[in-house]
């Protein structure tokens, strides 16, 4: 399908693709095994501009949005859905920024996560908040021109890694979720410390870490928006980002596809291709249609949202609910057609699997995005 | 300091095919690249400009869609670039095109260091470089896989002899250049011409900002009358490599393996480089 890319979209499309070919493709099995960060592929996607493809010209980045982004996240987990993560987690943490910054915070920050000299990572959940935002349970007690910050984050994706972290947390218990606000926190404050990094059933090159905040002194400049706009800040980051977590699922239910086309078609069984049997060809072809119906979706999302759309939270939802559910059902099919070596670690096509998983639970579960479509479609009734 | 990258546009051989009829190459759909070895002579280029603040100069002969392999090198990080391009040309063999990429050289007059990939993947002949630095009457280091010491003092006045440019007594390159038995290292006087390994460096990629750039980025473009050179050295004319015959080699037959005990297989072995056995 031909999607009418801009020319400077067709080109960070081809960049993002010779990076995962030439760089990560090679690599993707043993960061899998290894589990640790690939700093290196982060290296060369900075050099090559990836991490600004989405933030404006003036804070050094390449100007574009949302699209852009979805573009090469795509491109990016066709070969490793843990590794593309650092792009897609560095986005969510720096939208706050983006969205909600003052001029001196963007300045401040934006440019050197726009070449990606650092990271950022978003820090909401807790071990009582999940699906349940509202009830973060990490405290920012107001001191004069400070805050202190108290409370631990869990399962922060680039946590560790990163260098800029937007946290949400409570300056109000008494007023739930009205009562939240987000901070701008940097790796090194004293009182910020990093605990256990998780070991995962998928996206394994991803770092997923607990951040450990113990009177941890944050300037008051250091307030993204005003006091009380936490939860607004979260939700209007999901909206932006959500596009993102569609496109990684996209990417990697496109990626089990290609290398399940070519197994196919050089497996034998009873004396042909098994890629000659009516029923193996039916699965090809409906793996094939969901897949270019998820990426129309999140094409025209992303890109109402990079027209200034104002309402974008159900259909933002929404293509993150249909890929993540379509990459799962795909990938799952995938290891179908690969049989027994489909099982197999030997096979690079489990992982595919393993990966896709984590798209249907975070930045919110897919129960939760079903919560938001609904409550928009009501909400557009009664009005 | 100026540094001068001489590139070439092949077809990707990967995807190369030969047609069994003619022995030619079959082109149409092959995608075309640059040289891959001429990849690491750009990256050295590059390397050498971060630390030098030199500027990279590109220069490739070849048709005119070879300027989309002059605009790859501009997206690498390359600044500049020149297509030597003409009719006249066509045809030119090593010699020839050896003497026509000196005349463009000769041209840009203000230079250090001249950098070559080893070979292209499409003739594999390693003249050119070398054909370069004889042209121009300048040292070569062929086969580089490391630049050890580099020292540039660029000379007092802008004045410049034409070929011998920036030559002074401090400037110098010291090389490690692969032989077969390891490596010899090697100290020249600048300018230099060097052709470089692919153990030299790991390429990088692009960047979306240089290709950005190498988009809109404007390319000389030299024929054969912007270039000092005697008609009868370019082109077809120019070259004394004559073409009799193309052929694919026969392919080898498979090997015999003899087994046994040692006696039994000396034996049969002797037999056979005796040719007592058919
Ligand atoms: C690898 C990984 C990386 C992550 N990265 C980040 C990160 O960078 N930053 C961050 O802040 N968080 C991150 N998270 C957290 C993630 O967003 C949460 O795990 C997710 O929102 C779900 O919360 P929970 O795990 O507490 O599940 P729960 O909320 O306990 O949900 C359990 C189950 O109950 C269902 N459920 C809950 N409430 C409802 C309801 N009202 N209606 C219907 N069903 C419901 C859920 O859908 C789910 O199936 C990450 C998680 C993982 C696993």
């Amino acid at each position: 399908m031909d999607y009418l890319l801009t020319e400077e979209q067709i080109m960070i499309r081809d960049l993002a693709r010779q990076i995962a070919t030439e760089k990560i493709k090679p690599v993707a099995a043993k960061y899998d095994i290894e589990g640790i960060f690939p700093w290196d592929i982060v290296k060369v996607m900075g050099d090559s501009d990836l991490f600004g493809i989405y933030i404006e010209e003036k804070y050094g980045g390449t100007g574009g949005g949302v699209m852009e982004l979805v573009l090469a996240t795509e491109e990016l987990s066709k070969a490793c859905g843990g590794i593309s993560l650092s792009l897609a987690a560095t986005a969510l943490g720096t939208f706050p920024i983006i969205l909600f910054g003052t001029e001196e915070q963007k300045h401040k920050y934006l440019p050197d996560l726009a070449r990606g000299k650092k990271l950022a990572a978003f820090a909401l959940t807790e071990a009582g908040a999940g699906s349940d935002a509202a009830a973060v349970a990490t405290t920012a007690e107001k001191k004069g021109d400070y805050y202190l910050l108290n409370g631990t984050k869990q399962w922060i994706t680039n946590g560790g890694e990163a260098e800029v972290y937007t946290v949400v947390a409570s300056v109000d218990r008494s007023k739930g979720a009205r009562g939240a606000a987000t901070f701008i926190v940097e790796k090194g404050t004293e009182g910020f410390e990093f605990g256990k990094k998780e070991d995962k059933m998928g996206i394994r090159a991803s770092a997923t870490s607990e951040l450990i905040f113990s009177d941890c002194k944050i300037p008051k400049k250091n307030l993204l928006g005003r006091e009380g706009m936490g939860f607004i800040v979260a939700m209007k980051t999901f909206d932006q980002s959500r596009p993102g977590v569609a496109a990684q699922a996209l990417g990697i239910a496109q990626g089990a596809l290609d290398l399940t086309v070519q197994y196919v078609k050089e497996r034998k069984q009873f004396g042909k291709s098994i890629s000659s049997f009516q029923g193996v060809q039916f699965m090809l072809a409906d793996m094939a249609t969901e897949i270019e119906a998820a990426r129309a979706l999140i094409y025209a999302t992303a890109r109402m949202t990079d027209s200034g759309a104002k309402k974008i939270s159900k259909e933002s939802a929404m293509a993150k609910l249909f890929a993540s559910d379509m990459a799962m059902k795909v990938t799952t099919d995938c290891v179908q057609l690969f049989g027994g070596y489909g099982y197999m670690r030997d096979y690079p096509i489990e992982k595919f699997m393993r990966d896709a998983k984590i798209t249907q639970i975070y930045e919110g579960t897919n129960q939760i995005q079903r919560g938001v479509i609904a409550s928009s479609l009501i909400k557009e009734k009664a009005a | 300091m100026n540094i001068i990258v001489c590139i070439k546009q092949v077809p990707d051989t990967t995807e190369v095919r030969i047609d069994p009829e003619t022995n030619t190459l079959i082109r149409s759909g092959v995608r075309c690249i640059i040289n891959p070895f001429d990849m690491y002579a750009i990256e050295e280029g590059l390397r050498l400009k971060d630390k030098f603040e030199a500027r990279v100069t590109v220069i490739t002969m070849g048709p005119p869609q070879a300027e989309e392999a002059l605009r790859e090198a501009i997206s690498l990080g390359a600044d500049e670039a020149i297509l030597v391009s003409d009719r006249l040309f066509a045809g030119s063999d090593t010699w020839a095109t050896s003497y026509t990429l000196s005349k463009a050289i000769q041209k840009i007059k203000d230079y250090s260091l001249v950098i070559c990939g080893k070979q292209a993947i499409d003739g594999d002949t390693a003249q050119v470089g070398p054909g370069i630095s004889a042209h121009l009457d300048i040292p070569q280091i062929t086969y580089v896989k490391k630049i050890e010491e580099m020292c540039f003092n660029s000379t007092e006045n802008g004045e410049r002899s034409e070929s011998r440019a920036t030559h002074s007594r401090d400037s110098y390159i010291k090389a490690e250049r692969m032989t077969e038995e390891g490596y010899e290292i090697i100290e020249s006087p600048l300018p230099c011409l060097i052709t470089v390994v692919k153990e030299i460096n790991e390429p990088r990629l692009p960047s979306l900002k240089g290709k950005m750039k190498a988009k809109s980025a404007g390319i000389k473009k030299w024929e054969a009358k912007d270039l000092d050179v005697d008609p009868d050295l370019i082109g077809l004319n120019g070259s004394p490599t004559k073409v009799v015959k193309i052929f694919t080699p026969p392919p080898r037959k498979g090997g015999q393996i003899l087994q046994g005990d040692p006696e039994e297989v000396s034996e049969k072995l002797v037999d056979l480089l005796k040719g007592e056995i058919p």
